[in-house]
């Protein structure tokens, strides 16, 4: 089983993922330079957080037009298993591979803070693992979080259940105060419509060791692991 | 060419200059919302398929039409115009 890191210029958590999949899953993985096409070796691919191409134009942008996610979405397309984290899952909406877009956070400052996540599908590669009614904490870290989708197309993803995590307070409710950013309904994971790529906003990666104050995105990588291993991928 | 976010998408930069400008006194604001301005400098080209370019351009990359739109006019230029 093998696990797939995207670096993009400007990508900064690239090394936060393989040292979460190598050292803490004990899974096999490497990094994918975004001027790679050939993704065959891989199981999964992730990609992960920072500012690649500096966020210019707008977050993900200039990335999604690298070699690398013409072959990410061929993956994609063959039922792997692909994760985008924060600037990877804004890579991946400006791919059109997940609904929706972003804007800057309402409050227009770069919210970095723990924040609490109710799982909303956990019939996913991603969240099978995720215990029923369970809060997972993660940290978020973005200045561009603030999910929108239209109407029509949250109302079809709600009932496709393509909405993965919402922010929620500690006692699991779905408030304006839990919410980070601004995203609509409190949005904070979704999937597309097969339930093999999602994009979440929160670290999990950072989320992942007792020593970073939490291992509750522990169970986004155990569930892809266990999903792999038995033979699903 | 200019790219602003739709109708209904909130815009919190615009909604943040406009109360900057309250506080300064300014009267009468209706709504500041903030876009982006850009310049495309195209050479060779008639007008219509300057057009035809543009909105292409527009289509694949300049704009997400998830959430913003666009507007742009075409006019000639000389070579004194490019600045920096």
């Amino acid at each position: 089983m093998k696990f797939g890191v995207v670096v993009f210029p400007g990508s900064n958590c690239d090394v936060d993922v393989y040292y979460m999949v190598r050292d803490v899953l004990k899974c096999d993985v490497e990094y994918i330079w975004h001027k790679e096409w050939k993704l065959q070796r891989f199981d999964a691919v992730i990609i992960p957080g920072g500012f690649s191409y500096g966020d210019y134009l707008r977050p993900g942008a200039i990335a999604r037009l690298s070699p690398v996610m013409k072959a990410v979405r061929d993956f994609a397309d063959e039922g792997k298993l692909v994760l985008g984290i924060c600037n990877g899952f804004q890579v991946l909406t400006e791919a059109e591979m997940l609904p929706g877009a972003f804007c800057r956070n309402t409050h227009l400052q770069f919210r970095c803070s723990y924040t609490y996540l109710k799982v909303e599908n956990r019939n996913l590669p991603f969240t099978r693992e995720a215990q029923p009614g369970s809060l997972l904490q993660m940290p978020v870290a973005n200045g561009d979080g603030n999910y929108y989708v239209n109407e029509a197309q949250l109302e079809e993803m709600n009932e496709k259940g393509q909405v993965v995590f919402r922010y929620v307070n500690e006692l699991g409710e779905v408030l304006p105060q839990a919410n980070p950013s601004g995203a609509l309904e409190n949005i904070a994971g979704v999937c597309n419509e097969r339930g093999n790529v999602l994009g979440m906003m929160p670290h999990p990666e950072r989320a992942s060791d007792t020593l970073f104050g939490s291992e509750d995105g522990l169970v986004v990588f155990e569930s892809m692991m266990n999903y792999l291993a038995a033979g699903k991928g | 060419m200019e790219i602003t976010l739709k109708k209904g998408i909130h815009d919190p930069q615009g909604s943040t200059v406009e109360n900057a400008l309250e506080a300064m006194e300014f009267k009468n604001i209706e709504r500041v919302r903030m876009g982006k301005y850009l310049e495309l400098y195209l050479a060779g080209l008639s007008k219509k398929e300057a057009g035809h370019h543009v909105e292409e351009m527009c289509r694949k990359l300049l704009v997400n039409p998830v959430i913003e739109e666009y507007t742009y006019t075409l006019e000639p230029f000389v070579e004194n115009d490019m600045t920096g």
